[in-house]
């Protein structure tokens, strides 16, 4: 465990950390990045609060079991949206044209529209849970491990 | 003797052929192929997202992008297993 300072500059900066990764992941279909850099946006900051404070401190808080059941959650949604569309092939974006994410942004630049992409952004939404739980417990049992702690 | 000169032809059909593919192959960037100016024209009104980088990712190669999660969960597997099995190890020897 490092200072005082230390641990309360990464309180203060991890809520901001987390806020700009749910951005990435959340616009990946309107700018540059996706469900894989804004999840290791968001583990960038777990692992500074793993810096700051003890691996046994954010055992605490970060249980194994959750995550391995949200990166389990991730991967069947990612396979649901794909086996949804297989009325015409398998891996098909059933949702263009529908109200729900199915709006048709017009030909060129244009600023964007959140409700766009079909089933792009539930599928950025899937892989950055994935991305997040994933490489969360690969880090924490990582440092855990050499630690000593037990992993449970 | 023999097998040095069936390892000899053998040598030279295997590099002719390896020369030939290397003459055919593509030239780099040019002509631009007929894949990315359809992807690029039509990205936005088919998938109807304005990134075409992740309309290609998650739309036109996405079980491409199936299988990279895929390779994540081995992973993640792996990497939990191994330190999990390690820890117990030692507590019983």
């Amino acid at each position: 465990m490092l200072s005082k300072i230390v641990r309360t500059a990464a309180n203060q900066l991890i809520v901001f950390i987390v806020i700009f990764g749910l951005y990435v992941i959340a616009h990946g279909h309107l700018t540059p990045g996706g469900g894989f850099q804004g999840g290791a946006v968001i583990v960038s900051g777990v692992v500074m609060l793993l810096v700051a404070f003890s691996s046994k401190e954010l055992k605490k808080s970060l249980r194994e079991r959750t995550l391995s059941i949200m990166e389990s959650s991730g991967a069947l949604i990612l396979i649901g949206l794909c086996l949804a569309g297989i009325g015409t092939v398998f891996a098909y974006n059933f949702l263009v044209g529908t109200p729900i994410f199915g709006h048709i942004p017009p030909a060129g630049s244009n600023p964007g529209d959140i409700w766009t992409g079909g089933v792009v952004p539930l599928m950025n939404l899937a892989v950055g849970l994935k991305v997040i739980a994933g490489l969360s417990a690969v880090v924490l049992a990582m440092a855990l491990f050499s630690s000593g702690e037990e992993i449970e | 003797m023999k097998r040095q000169v069936t390892g000899l032809i053998v040598l030279l059909v295997v590099v002719a052929f390896l020369v030939l593919g290397v003459m055919l192959i593509h030239p780099f960037g040019y002509p631009p192929s007929d894949m990315d100016d359809y992807i690029i024209e039509n990205a936005q009104e088919q998938t109807g997202s304005n990134n075409v980088v992740t309309s290609v990712v998650f739309d036109y190669r996405l079980v491409d992008t199936l299988g990279e999660a895929t390779i994540l969960f081995t992973a993640v597997t792996g990497v939990l297993l191994l330190l999990r099995a390690s820890k117990r190890r030692e507590e019983s020897s």
